[in-house]
């Protein structure tokens, strides 16, 4: 399946985006998670391949992934896993350069496709540093999804842009992953400024926790990643119910704005 | 492009001309890279322009050596060490960094990047310590020069390394215990950047050796090289106008070793990094990045790290703070690759021994990471890998041992023929 096509054909259809995280490898817990939230509305789900310093994750994310590798969790592993999910959505890989390089760039990409997986997120590898990644993914049909933050310069904007596949991701706020009390107010700023440069699908993520948070981002952008809230779900043995029905909300909020706009529209 | 100053003559310091700069996006070799969230990109371009522009600038470099001379209190000096000489039968001279204010070659990079944290109009400094020589020297600039600082420190290393928290706190610094993934090193660099992705727009991190994104191995490097360049002059003064044989420093992240071997990276003399050797390294308990590591990327940079078959990385293990991290510094890499530096390492043991040498001999108390190299160098003389009888060597002593002396005494205290010293109870 294509990431992008997949999700430009929803926004086509007047819905928001939801693209829920949730941690590979998470002990007993995480391929039903993947699973839930796919069930309870989610238009992709990003499974995080967990490293041992998540420098883009906060303290929720960096949990989960030391569970994960105190319970073995590996590249290898979780790809054998995701190879045997059946969820009708995108799936893309959220990891960080090192176990990426270790593997090899177009054994990992490889690794990657072979098991189903659509598109990648590499937040230590940037533009400037992308084309070696960036090369071996395209030679296998997978998507490369480019982080843009607040401080990205306008030209910079454009080119991330352009080379973005599946979405753009934009930074909601100056910070890590993690949830946070209310949307950042750099976050509507990021998501207009992705809608001037591209007609990629534009995706606000780090820092949206809730339904409302959602919501607001969505006045401006085309969805939304939710990771730490739906990972703490899974942390605090809620269990994929909990995640499930957590996304649930989302959705439902996101569905109920949508139709309040046509109404006021209308 | 602003023309390169040639030497700069001020409080009695002497600046080389700037280097060579990295290639391309901070590119050593196979090594460097900026390998960083989206977010901290802009400004480490930032950085890297203000680095070069005053890296050339005649004032900037006037003032930096000023600070180095009637601050830190250099030039440091060469000390010929004649009863450690006659014990191992070479000739060794000490580059005395331990006398430096605050007591390492620490001092020397962060004056360079306090003067550029002014230049920048920032108010804010944070830092990652270990041992906390880099967190105690960056709480003294920054109390210098009125800048708020926070330290980040991994719990464990606040547990060993109580005296120093208490120095930071004193200069004014806020330190941070970091209890996030094996709460060292490795993880209070983590958690500085991360900090620094939310505080980028009005905070310099005033990264502590020469690793992490581009521009900073270059920019360390840079302001570290003053250790090397003039200890190069001395030996020729010493030496009738020869370069010693052999140039020894230890290696963590490297930052004291590069700025040595850029002194003496164009003359004849071999260049040796020592690593942390730990319990062996058979023993998988080391911070040997170089010699038992492979090629990844890690906090910014590809280099040398200590990872296992999935490229998680491991924990370091050394008897001091100082080398506990498990990677290395880019050019190290580069020249490990380039067969120019060659990289060795000393067990915790063998560091022991370079402090009852070099505290016997010669009157001096090392820091556990230059022992390293003391304690390397006193098993090296004489094997066919090692250094032959006869030859001169020159070995940057990094730091000084005041900082160690209550582990020391606490814990191996009988590696000296003495009695422990039983520790106090201290409110927590």
């Amino acid at each position: 399946m294509k990431l992008e096509a997949h999700l430009r054909q929803a926004r086509a259809s007047g819905r928001k985006l939801l693209v829920p995280y949730v941690t590979g490898g998470l002990g007993g817990v995480w391929m039903e998670a993947i699973e839930a939230v796919a069930e309870a509305g989610a238009d992709a789900v990003e499974v995080g391949i967990p490293f041992s310093d998540p420098v883009m994750d906060g303290p929720t994310i960096q949990e989960a992934s030391l569970r994960a590798l105190d319970v073995g969790a590996t590249p290898a592993g979780i790809n054998a896993d995701l190879a045997t999910l059946r969820i009708g959505i995108p799936l893309l890989v959220m990891t960080y350069c090192n176990p990426v390089a270790h593997m090899g760039f177009e054994r990992f990409a490889t690794l990657l496709v072979e098991a189903g997986v659509d598109g990648a997120i590499v937040p230590d590898l940037p533009l400037d540093e992308l084309d070696p990644w960036s090369d071996a993914a395209g030679a296998v049909g997978l998507e490369t999804v480019l982080l843009a933050a607040p401080t990205t310069p306008d030209d910079r904007l454009r080119r991330i842009c352009e080379r973005s596949q599946g979405f753009v991701y934009g930074v909601s706020l100056l910070g890590v992953t993690g949830e946070r009390l209310a949307l950042s107010s750099q976050a509507l700023e990021m998501a207009r400024r992705l809608k001037r440069t591209t007609d990629k699908p534009a995706v606000l993520g780090v820092g949206i926790s809730n339904a409302e948070q959602a919501v607001e981002a969505c006045s401006a952008a085309d969805g939304v990643v939710i990771g730490s809230a739906v990972v703490r779900c899974l942390l605090s043995g809620g269990g994929a119910e909990a995640a499930g029905a957590y996304v649930a909300t989302i959705r439902q909020a996101l569905t109920d704005a949508g139709a309040s706009a046509d109404a006021v529209a209308g | 492009m602003t023309t390169s100053p040639s030497t700069t003559r001020a409080g009695g310091v002497h600046l080389d001309p700037p280097g060579p700069e990295p290639v391309g996006l901070g590119r050593f070799g196979d090594f460097g890279g900026m390998y960083v969230p989206e977010t901290l990109v802009p400004a480490l371009e930032d950085l890297t322009v203000e680095f070069r522009t005053a890296w050339h600038d005649t004032a900037f470099r006037t003032e930096f050596a000023e600070l180095l001379g009637s601050y830190a209190g250099r030039p440091s000096p060469v000390t010929e060490c004649h009863r450690l000489s006659a014990h191992l039968g070479i000739r060794v001279l000490l580059k005395r960094e331990d006398l430096n204010h605050t007591g390492s070659h620490k001092i020397n990079n962060v004056l360079g990047q306090a003067l550029l944290t002014r230049r920048m109009g920032k108010k804010r400094v944070i830092a990652e310590t270990g041992a906390g020589q880099h967190g105690v020297a960056t709480a003294t600039v920054a109390a210098l020069f009125g800048l708020e600082c926070r330290v980040y420190m991994g719990s464990v290393d606040v547990e060993r390394q109580a005296l120093n928290v208490f120095r930071m706190r004193l200069l004014g610094a806020e330190v941070v215990p970091v209890t996030s993934g094996s709460a060292t090193l490795k993880d209070a660099v983590n958690d500085a950047l991360r900090h620094w992705v939310a505080s980028v727009e009005t905070t310099h991190y005033i990264l502590g050796s020469v690793v992490g994104p581009h521009p900073f191995p270059w920019m360390v490097r840079e302001f570290c090289r003053v250790v090397g360049d003039e200890a190069r002059e001395q030996c020729r003064l010493i030496l009738d106008g020869r370069d010693p044989d052999v140039v020894v420093a230890c290696v963590g992240g490297g930052s004291n070793a590069i700025g040595t071997f850029t002194g003496f990276v164009d003359t004849d003399a071999r260049l040796i990094g020592v690593e942390a050797g730990g319990q062996g390294l058979e023993s998988g308990r080391h911070g040997a990045a170089l010699s038992r590591g492979v090629p990844g990327i890690l906090h910014g940079a590809r280099s040398y790290f200590m990872q296992d078959e999935h490229g998680q990385i491991l924990e370091a293990h050394s008897i001091s703070a100082g080398l506990d991290y498990p990677g290395v510094g880019p050019e190290h890499a580069s020249l490990k690759a380039s067969g120019r530096a060659e990289y060795s390492h000393a067990t915790d043991e063998m560091a022991l021994v370079g402090v009852r040498l070099l505290a016997r001999l010669e009157g001096i108390m090392p820091a556990l990471e230059p022992a390293h190299a003391i304690g390397w160098l006193a098993d090296a003389v004489g094997r066919a890998d090692g250094v032959a009888v006869g030859s001169t060597v020159l070995i940057t002593l990094s730091g000084r041992g005041d900082k160690d002396a209550e582990q020391l005494a606490e814990r191996y205290a009988g590696a000296f023929g003495l009695e422990p010293v039983e520790r106090d109870e201290r409110p927590r």
